[in-house]
């Protein structure tokens, strides 16, 4: 919620009590940041005033038609102000959207990804779904603060052996360079038989940790890629 | 599971609004206990006592389910004269060894059945000779053993594979050493007074939660059990969930509509990672890895560690569809369809001993892909130790989570345990794609495959993991082009050729799930595995996943409201196998196939149509009438009478007692965690004598029963939080609601150790202490144990040194000791002391917690 509005529906509420002053309120109708805000000031009033009747003058008032009009408890119309009027939620402009499932724990409610101009502006729960009806947990609800995190890392990093700090890497390099390095521990950990001949073909070269966050399809692609390897050492959480 | 699984618990409050009771049993008072009918506090560790208490009260009190049990389950089969029970044998079964701290089950078998060689998958327990690999580098270490123990049980072993004949039965059940009868006698101690003594909840509880279970458990009612963690994390984990299991068939609540034993699994496809294993000890679809033996080919690891009977009869169908999938053409019946091209085990590759190995640099390279071990797994010292003697690491996250940076900023680099300049581990950072910028499946955990698309690319230099993998795998192949290596050929002659898309080269999803359901000899998409052939004209890289893309329909993506559809909704995703919700559901129906009740009707034979039939897919063979009688010498599913309703089992039956399949007994026995503040009251046996240790300094135990540490701690997560933290603590919102690490302890704890509300605490155990903000709450109840009070320590497992929000990590005070069926730590209940402060920093940390151990009588510890 947007501190314009909050302000104004604290206002609503405490417009009852007229503890307040109405210029107060509206004061706080018009300060909230953003590029559409109304400026303010006294000159701003004035200036108005002199180029709008008196009825449309006080039509600005909250106050006056919380009043007068259809809204007298101050939860609607009465206390718009020409920016919360044009507010809408970020799900109104999307170019699409998306289904998708909640990447948290297993429960595996529904998502529904709003995306504009290539970007992920928005995730809610997906009322089709009936594991989850639409609802999301504090988690689920954050996911788009997940997928647009400010510190997330794009980029690959690179620590040397004995280094101190992170170096920036080419992705295509850090490839190759793992793909060398797989080789190499294979060959380094290669087991053809154990010592009373039972035939082992496998290597205890390098191992490999995680998977229930993946996809099944990732999953599938590791497993066949380290078997193929030989290497045995393929673990996930749900060891542990 | 309101707070870790509260969109699931929604169906729970669905459930109450209707009618049901919901009782919950756990050590914290929680948002759970807050709606439920009854909250029972009780002794973390303490389960087995509890189910155990349960199964005492509906067998002696006569309330099984009798006509499912009898129609059901082995409850009339006879147990050979050979077994002794815990009862006879000071709290140890017949058939150990304890030198090696290993069972021999053969003295477990049923009588009339004729095991030529042993129980499926249990074979290894015959061949004494397989070594121990960990006891090269310290003497008298004959428990740390790490052989193939039960290490292939999961698959189509498990069961036994070998038996032959048929077990004698008394349809009485009153033979004394029927299973009815030896089960009755083994419980037979857990009464109600003793259940209360070793818990700590009042008899009064205790029988509130007996009766509603039996009383809600009928042809009318049924009961579901629902757990998570709090029962895999100890060192009988895997006997904790025999015991509902034992329940759950004694009170008629298996493939039944409202009943079960439900696993709450914590990550969104950690069910699909175990489906499609990246597990050492498992192929897809829960085949056993091969174990390396003399002279092994193909038919002579089916013959081992396949069933006969049952549905895994067909495991030769399920595997070589499997080897056709990755090895084509160069897998053919003449050389046993590339048999040899799988690597073999020969003992636990499980994740503790692969990082003991690192430490031990053993193995050199590792590959850390959306997991946090160095916060999220028991022991974070042991962890973070086994990163540092590395060669290569790869970490392949979306922010720079603790595992990644160990090398700059580790609790061990504070201490002057390690130093960054002695660090030689090269690590290499690859950012991800997030869930949102690839399509693909997650097994959620009531094994739904639901598809997600693609909504976005991701950014820079983020990839998926398939287009990792994959490219990876192309490189690897590219750069070995050519050679004449043998070893090279499994990964030369490998189907590795996806379709890709995109200027990244992103391969194919969909492509790669049309592999796992699998082809006809025709590259028709195959729509069930029961079309499995053993001839090499089928492929399936995961045979329960086998129709997931019938039709060439990718199922998974199916979206029909949940709105428009019936209870089942069994148009939304695909559930394994063949979009069966509810397993087992053959026993939903009587033995005449008729459903217990109306009201309880599920699945059903209808005699007019000669089908069987209901809301859901019949988990039986649609025209197998419920009075089918195999014939002599019948395999597979032959083999299964119209009433053997647990088809995967090879004699059809719910096992109430295991003649084989479990390294720890074929009962579930109550033994006190390996860490625990008091004496095990119901067996002279302290803890499970077949656990698994690896006794290094690095990871030193907490005397059972010491001063020292004279409190028991339990891990559990927040609702604002997920597990080692990297996708919860570095977001802004989750940190504003769970902003600091903290510890729960009761007000008479707090004033036993003077712990001020909202101020700091420190934790000691045997390998390192930490602090936290002090939570005094009377959701932490002190419990009378015996004769002495049991305080108990609540901790959240979130944080670490990165993010927004950080704090110590409560794993770093957990040692791991292992069950020895599935070499899972036991990290739900440890002993630990508390002491109002801060801890001490740097160096001084070291002689702290070695300050400790002196006292405690426990070995110098640490880094060594």
């Amino acid at each position: 919620m947007a501190p314009a509005v909050f302000n104004t529906v604290v206002a609503g509420y405490l417009g009852q009590a007229g503890s307040i002053p109405v210029r107060l309120r509206h004061k706080h109708c018009h300060t909230s940041p953003g590029p559409d805000a109304v400026p303010e000031g006294e000159n701003h009033h004035v200036a108005r005033r002199a180029c709008m009747g008196v009825r449309t003058w006080l039509g600005e008032w909250p106050i006056f038609r919380q009043a007068t009009g259809p809204d007298p408890l101050g939860r609607g119309a009465a206390v718009q102000s020409p920016r919360t009027q044009a507010l809408g939620p970020r799900t109104a402009d999307a170019d699409e959207v998306v289904k998708s499932i909640c990447p948290y724990c297993a429960v595996g409610c529904g998502q529904n990804v709003y995306v504009r101009d290539g970007r992920v502006t928005q995730i809610e729960g997906d009322p089709d779904s009936p594991v989850s009806r639409g609802r999301l947990c504090p988690k689920g609800s954050a996911s788009t603060s997940l997928v647009t995190s400010p510190s997330r890392v794009t980029t690959v990093k690179y620590r040397r052996p004995h280094g101190t700090e992170w170096e920036d890497l080419d992705l295509d390099t850090a490839l190759d360079m793992i793909a060398d390095r797989v080789i190499d521990a294979r060959r380094r950990g290669w087991q053809d038989t154990d010592d009373e001949g039972r035939v082992l073909r496998r290597t205890l070269g390098f191992s490999s940790l995680g998977g229930a966050t993946l996809d099944n399809e990732e999953n599938y692609l590791i497993k066949k890629l380290f078997m193929a390897l030989g290497a045995i050492q393929v673990e996930n959480q749900a060891r542990i | 599971m309101a707070e870790a699984h509260p969109v699931g618990f929604q169906w729970v409050m669905e459930a109450k609004a209707r009618g049901a009771t919901i009782i919950h049993v756990d050590p914290r008072f929680t948002r759970t206990s807050a709606v439920a009918d009854l909250h029972v506090p009780f002794r973390a560790g303490a389960d087995i006592a509890f189910l155990g208490g349960l199964i005492n009260y509906v067998l002696s009190e006569g309330k099984d389910f009798r006509e499912y049990v009898t129609t059901f389950t082995n409850a009339a089969e006879i147990v050979g004269e050979d077994f002794v029970d815990t009862e006879d044998m000071a709290g140890i079964f017949s058939g150990y060894n304890a030198e090696t701290g290993r069972y021999d089950p053969i003295s477990w078998q049923l009588e009339g059945v004729d095991y030529e060689a042993p129980a499926a998958g249990m074979r290894d327990h015959w061949e004494p000779e397989l070594r121990d690999e960990t006891n090269q580098s310290e003497q008298g270490r004959q428990r740390e053993h790490h052989a193939a123990i039960g290490s292939d049980t999961a698959g189509g072993a498990g069961d036994a594979a070998h038996a032959t004949g048929s077990p004698r039965r008394d349809e009485t059940l009153q033979h004394p050493r029927c299973v009815y009868q030896v089960l009755k006698r083994h419980y037979a101690r857990y009464t109600p007074e003793a259940v209360s003594q070793v818990c700590g909840m009042g008899v009064d509880e205790f029988l509130a939660v007996a009766r509603a279970i039996t009383e809600n458990s009928t042809r009318d009612r049924t009961t579901a059990w629902v757990y998570s963690v709090g029962w895999t994390h100890h060192s009988v984990g895997a006997q904790y969930i025999r015991g509902a299991a034992i329940l759950q068939t004694l009170l008629g609540n298996m493939g039944r509509p409202g009943g079960g034993i439900l696993a709450l699994r914590g990550h969104a496809s950690i069910q699909g990672s175990t489906d499609i294993p990246t597990l050492y000890d498992l192929l897809p679809g829960y085949i056993p890895m091969p174990n390396a033996h003399l002279h092994e080919d193909l038919r002579s690891f089916l013959d081992a560690d396949a069933a006969k009977t049952g549905f895994w009869g067909n495991m030769d169908t399920y595997l070589v569809s499997l080897l056709k999938a990755w090895w084509g053409d160069a897998a053919t019946a003449e050389n046993d369809f590339a048999f040899d091209y799988l690597p073999r085990l020969t003992g636990d590759h499980g994740t503790y001993g692969i990082v003991r190995d690192q430490i031990d640099r053993k193995t050199y390279g590792y590959f850390v892909v959306g997991e946090n071990p160095a916060v999220g797994h028991a022991n974070g010292k042991m962890q973070r130790l086994g990163l540092a003697n590395l060669d290569w690491l790869v970490v392949r996250d979306m922010q720079m989570i603790e595992t990644a940076t160990f090398w700059k900023d580790g609790p061990e680099i504070e201490t002057g345990e390690l130093r960054t300049e002695d660090i030689g581990t090269e690590v290499f950072f690859l950012p991800c794609a997030n869930h949102t910028e690839k399509a693909g499946t997650f097994t959620n955990t009531q094994r739904l495959l639901q598809w997600r698309r693609e909504a976005v690319h991701p950014p820079a230099d983020a990839r998926s993991e398939l287009h990792f993998y994959f490219h990876l795998g192309k490189r690897i192949r590219e750069k070995l082009a050519g050679s004449t290596d043998d070893r090279d050929r499994p990964i030369l002659d490998l189907t590795w050729d996806y379709p890709t898309f995109g200027v990244h080269e992103e391969p194919d999803p969909e492509a790669v799930l049309a592999e796992i359901n699998g082809y006809d000899a025709d590259g028709n998409h195959l729509a069930s595995y029961t079309e499995l052939k053993a001839d090499g004209s089928t492929t399936a890289g995961c045979w329960i996943y086998t129709g997931v893309y019938k039709d060439g329909v990718n199922q998974a993506d199916r979206r029909k409201p949940g709105t428009e559809q019936d209870w089942v909704a069994a148009e939304w995703g695909w559930a394994w196998p063949a979009n069966r919700r509810t397993l087992y559901n053959r026993a939903s129906a009587d033995a005449d196939g008729k459903p217990w009740s109306e009201r309880k009707a599920y699945v059903w034979w209808d005699a007019e149509q000669g089908t069987w039939t209901g809301h859901d897919i019949p988990d039986v063979e649609a025209t197998k009438p419920p009075t089918y009688v195999p014939e002599d010498g019948a395999t597979r599913q032959d083999a299964l009478s119209g009433t053997d309703a647990f088809i995967m089992q090879t004699d059809g039956k719910a096992w109430l007692y295991a003649p084989a399949g479990l390294a720890d007994g074929p009962m579930p026995t109550h033994y006190e965690p390996v860490e625990s503040p008091v004496a095990n009251l119901l067996h002279e046996q302290q803890d499970n004598p077949a656990l698994e240790r690896i006794d290094r300094a690095w990871n030193r135990i907490n005397p059972s029963q010491s001063e020292v540490y004279p409190y028991a701690f339990l891990t559990y997560r927040l609702t604002e939080h997920h597990t080692a933290g990297g996708m919860s603590r570095f977001l802004g919102y989750l940190s504003e609601l769970q902003p600091e690490f903290f510890c729960e302890v009761s007000p008479a704890l707090a004033a036993e150790r003077h712990l001020e509300h909202l101020g700091w605490a420190t934790l000691i155990s045997a390998r390192t202490a930490i602090e936290a903000r002090v939570l005094v709450t009377e959701r932490m109840k002190p419990l009378r144990i015996g004769d002495r009070v049991v305080h108990q320590i609540g901790l959240p497992y979130h944080w670490g040194s990165n993010g927004l929000s950080t704090g110590d990590p409560a794993n770093d005070l957990l040692g791991v000791v292992m069950d020895p069926n599935v070499h899972i730590q036991e990290s739900k209940v440890a002993t630990c002391d508390i002491q109002p402060g801060r801890r001490p920093r740097g160096p001084a940390l070291l002689e702290f917690v070695e300050s400790y151990r002196r006292k405690a009588g426990v070995e110098p510890g640490g880094i060594t």
